[in-house]
C-alpha cells in the first residue's frame, strides 16, 4: 500500500513538474532556447498572486487568473525586449541572459516582498482522502491540480494541432523563413509563443505554492525549474506529451527514492537521473535521433 | 608608445612571456597588501579567491567554448577537501596546508573528469542544464543522513587551518595565500591558454567538425577543459573555506555558480585579465551596494537583494551590449589612447 500511495503522491507532485516543463518545451519548440528564467517568471507571477489573495484579501481565482495573465506579458516582453536580440546568436548568449533575468527576477521579488517565509493556501483542502480506514496520498487539492495541468495540455493540443492560429506558431517554429514568405507574422508568433509558455509557467507557479506551508520565497521556486528541466530533457525537449510524461517519471522516482534511500537530497536525486538519462540517451529519451549540422 | 613592440615580445619564450607579469604582479600585490588595512586584506584574499575560479571558467567557456553553470559545486568539493583534511589531520605547517589545497585542487580535477565525460557528449542547453543539476544537486550531500556525521550536515565542518608563519598578520596571511593561489593559476592558464592546448580549446570552440577532421580528438579536447576548470574552481574552494573558516552547504548554492559566470561575463569570456575585472567586481559589488543603501537609507531587503540584481542586469547587459566586457572596453580605450598619441606619419 506504501508503495502505491507514494506512486500516487509522485504523479500528483509530477503533474507541476510537467507543467514547469511543458513551459519549457514551448519555448525550446518555437525558439531553440531553454528559458532559465521560467522559475523566476512563475516566481513573481505567484507573488503577484499571493500579494492580491493573501495581503490584499482578494478572491483566490482573481489572483489565479492576474498572476497567469501577469505571466503571459512577462514572457511576451521578454521575448520581445531580451530574447530576440540574442536569438541568432552563438546558443551560449540566450542561456546568460535568461540566467541574467532569473537573477533579476530573484532579486526583484526579495526588494520588493523580502526573503522570509510566507504561506499560501490553497483553495482546496490538503486533507488526504481516505478509503475504507486506508490513507490515500491524494488530496482535494492535488486533484485540481491534476485537472488544471490535464486542461492545459488539451488546450494547447487543439491550440497548436486544430487552429489556424496554432498552425501558424507551429510553421514559424519549424521554418521562419518560409513561415514569413507565406505572410506569417513569425515575429509576433515567437513571442505569442513565449506569452504561452509563461502562462502555463504561472500557473503551475500558484499552483505548487499551494501545496507545503511556507513556501513563498524568491528562492523557493528553483527546485521546480530543475525539476521541470529535468522533465523536459527526460521527454526529449521537443515533445509536449514527452514533458508530461518526463514530470510524472521525476515525480514517482522522488518520492520513492525520498521514501526507501532519504529525503534530504531530492536536488542529488535530480542530478544522478539527469546525468543517467543523458549519459544513455545524450537528447532525452523520448526524442527523435538529432541530426547534427556538417 | 610601447616597451617592447609586439612582435619581439612574441619571440620570448612563453614561460618568461607570462612568468615575469605573474611574478611582478604578485609582488606588487603583496606589497599592496602590506600597506592595507585587515577588513581591506580580507577583501584582497577574497577577489584573488575568485580569481582563482573565474579564470579556470572563462578558459572553459570563453575558450572551448561549454558553458557550465556548476563551478560552485566544485568549490564544494575544494572546499571540503581541505576542510575534511584539515579535521583528520591537525597541522600547524603552512607546508602542509598547501600539499591540502593541492589534494583539493586533484580532487576536483577528478570529480571534474567525471561530469566532463558527460558533458563532453552534451551541448547547448542541455550542457547548461546537467551543470545547472549538478550546481543545485551536489552541495545538499553534507545533508544526506548517513553522511551528516562524517560531512556535518546543515552546520558544516569547521576548517582549522593553521597560524600565519612567525608574527604574521592573520589577514595578511589570508591575502598572502590567496594572492600566490591566484599568481599561480592565472600563470598556469596563461601557458595553457596559448600553447597547443588552448588553440585545441579554440578550435574546437569555433567549430567541432573542422577541429576533428584536423585531426583533434574532439571529446577528450573538452573533457581537458572541463578538468582545468575544475581543478581551478577546486583551488578556489579550498581557499573559500580557509577565509570562511566553516563550510556549510548553504554556502555554496545557485548563486555562487552564476556569480563566478557573472564574473567571466563581466570581465569579458575568455580572457584572464577579464577574470582579475570579474573578480574584483562580485567582490565589492556587496559592499558597494551597502554603502550606496546607507547613503540613500534603502529598506534593508532591498540592500540584500542589490548586489543579485546587478549581477543580473549586468548579465543582460553584458550580452546584449558589451559582448566583449571589461577587457574590450579597457583594450578600446587603450587602442584610442594610443592612435592619438601616435604621432601619424604623413605620406611617406
Amino acid at each position: 500500500m506504501t508503495f502505491l500511495n507514494l506512486v500516487i503522491y509522485g504523479i500528483a507532485n509530477g503533474t507541476l513538474y510537467a507543467a514547469v516543463a511543458l513551459a519549457l518545451v514551448l519555448i525550446w519548440r518555437s525558439t531553440r532556447i531553454v528559458n532559465f528564467a521560467q522559475g523566476g517568471m512563475l516566481m513573481i507571477t505567484t507573488f503577484i498572486a499571493w500579494d492580491l489573495v493573501v495581503k490584499h484579501g482578494a478572491n483566490y481565482w482573481v489572483g489565479l487568473v492576474v498572476a497567469v495573465l501577469a505571466g503571459f506579458v512577462l514572457g511576451a516582453v521578454t521575448e520581445r525586449l531580451l530574447v530576440r536580440p540574442v536569438e541568432n546568436g552563438p546558443p551560449l548568449n540566450p542561456v546568460i541572459v535568461t540566467l541574467g533575468l532569473l537573477l533579476l527576477l530573484q532579486a526583484v521579488a526579495g526588494m520588493i516582498w523580502g526573503n522570509g517565509l510566507d504561506s499560501f493556501a490553497p483553495q482546496f483542502s490538503l486533507h488526504y482522502y481516505n478509503v475504507g480506514d486506508q490513507v490515500i496520498l491524494f488530496s482535494p487539492d492535488y486533484l485540481f491540480i491534476v485537472i488544471a495541468v490535464l486542461v492545459v495540455l488539451g488546450a494547447l493540443y487543439l491550440l497548436f494541432q486544430r487552429s489556424p492560429l496554432g498552425l501558424r506558431m507551429r510553421a514559424s517554429a519549424f521554418n521562419p523563413e518560409v513561415a514569413r514568405l507565406l505572410g506569417v507574422r513569425v515575429g509576433r508568433m515567437l513571442t505569442l509563443g513565449w506569452g504561452l509558455a509563461a502562462m502555463v509557467g504561472a500557473l503551475a507557479g500558484v499552483l505548487i505554492a499551494g501545496t507545503q506551508p511556507d513556501y513563498m520565497n524568491p528562492n523557493a521556486f528553483d527546485p521546480l525549474l530543475i525539476f521541470g528541466f529535468t522533465a523536459a530533457i527526460i521527454g526529449g525537449l521537443d515533445s509536449p506529451v514527452g514533458a508530461v510524461a518526463g514530470g510524472v517519471t521525476v515525480g514517482v522516482v522522488q518520492q520513492l527514492l525520498d521514501n526507501y534511500v532519504s529525503n534530504d537530497i531530492d536536488a542529488f536525486y535530480v542530478f544522478m537521473i539527469l546525468l543517467i538519462v543523458l549519459m544513455v540517451r545524450p537528447n532525452g529519451l523520448f526524442s527523435r535521433t538529432a541530426v547534427r549540422r556538417v | 608608445m610601447r616597451l617592447v613592440d609586439r612582435a619581439s615580445w612574441q619571440r620570448v619564450p612563453m614561460v618568461l612571456r607570462h612568468g615575469v607579469p605573474a611574478v611582478a604582479g604578485l609582488g606588487i600585490m603583496l606589497l599592496v597588501s602590506q600597506g592595507l588595512s585587515e577588513y581591506r586584506n580580507t577583501q584582497l584574499a577574497t577577489i584573488a579567491m575568485y580569481v582563482c575560479a573565474v579564470a579556470g571558467l572563462t578558459i572553459l567557456t570563453g575558450l572551448s567554448g561549454q558553458i557550465s553553470l556548476g563551478n560552485g559545486a566544485f568549490m564544494f568539493v575544494g572546499a571540503y577537501t581541505v576542510a575534511l583534511l584539515l579535521e583528520h589531520h591537525v597541522t600547524t605547517s603552512n607546508g602542509v596546508l598547501a600539499l591540502f589545497l593541492v589534494v583539493a585542487v586533484l580532487v576536483a580535477a577528478f570529480a571534474g573528469a567525471l561530469v566532463g565525460v558527460a558533458a563532453a557528449r552534451l551541448r547547448g542547453p542541455y550542457l547548461a542544464g546537467i551543470t545547472l543539476a549538478l550546481a543545485v544537486g551536489l552541495p545538499v550531500l553534507p545533508k544526506y543522513s548517513h553522511l551528516q556525521s562524517s560531512l556535518g550536515g546543515h552546520a558544516g565542518i569547521s576548517v582549522n587551518a593553521p597560524a600565519p608563519p612567525g608574527d604574521m598578520n592573520y589577514f595578511r596571511w589570508q591575502a598572502w595565500l590567496c594572492l600566490i593561489a591566484a599568481a599561480i593559476t592565472l600563470f598556469l592558464l596563461a601557458n595553457l591558454s596559448s600553447s597547443r592546448v588552448g588553440r585545441a580549446f579554440r578550435a574546437v570552440r569555433d567549430d567541432e567538425i573542422a577541429a576533428s577532421l584536423a585531426g583533434l580528438p574532439v571529446a577528450r579536447v573538452q573533457v581537458l577543459a572541463f578538468v582545468v576548470s575544475a581543478a581551478c574552481a577546486g583551488l578556489a574552494g579550498g581557499l573559500f573555506g580557509i577565509l570562511s573558516l566553516t563550510v556549510l552547504p548553504d554556502l555554496f548554492s545557485l548563486t555562487l555558480s552564476l556569480a563566478l559566470l557573472a564574473a567571466a561575463v563581466f570581465g569579458g569570456l575568455g580572457t584572464l585579465s577579464g577574470a582579475v575585472y570579474g573578480s574584483v567586481i562580485i567582490t565589492l559589488l556587496p559592499f558597494w551596494s551597502s554603502d550606496l543603501a546607507r547613503a540613500l537609507s534603502l529598506p534593508d531587503k532591498v540592500q540584500h537583494n542589490l548586489p543579485q540584481a546587478v549581477y543580473g542586469v549586468g548579465l543582460i547587459l553584458g550580452m546584449l551590449l558589451f559582448p566583449l566586457g571589461i577587457h574590450g572596453l579597457v583594450r578600446r580605450v587603450g587602442q584610442l589612447g594610443r592612435n592619438t598619441l601616435r604621432t601619424k606619419p604623413a605620406n611617406n
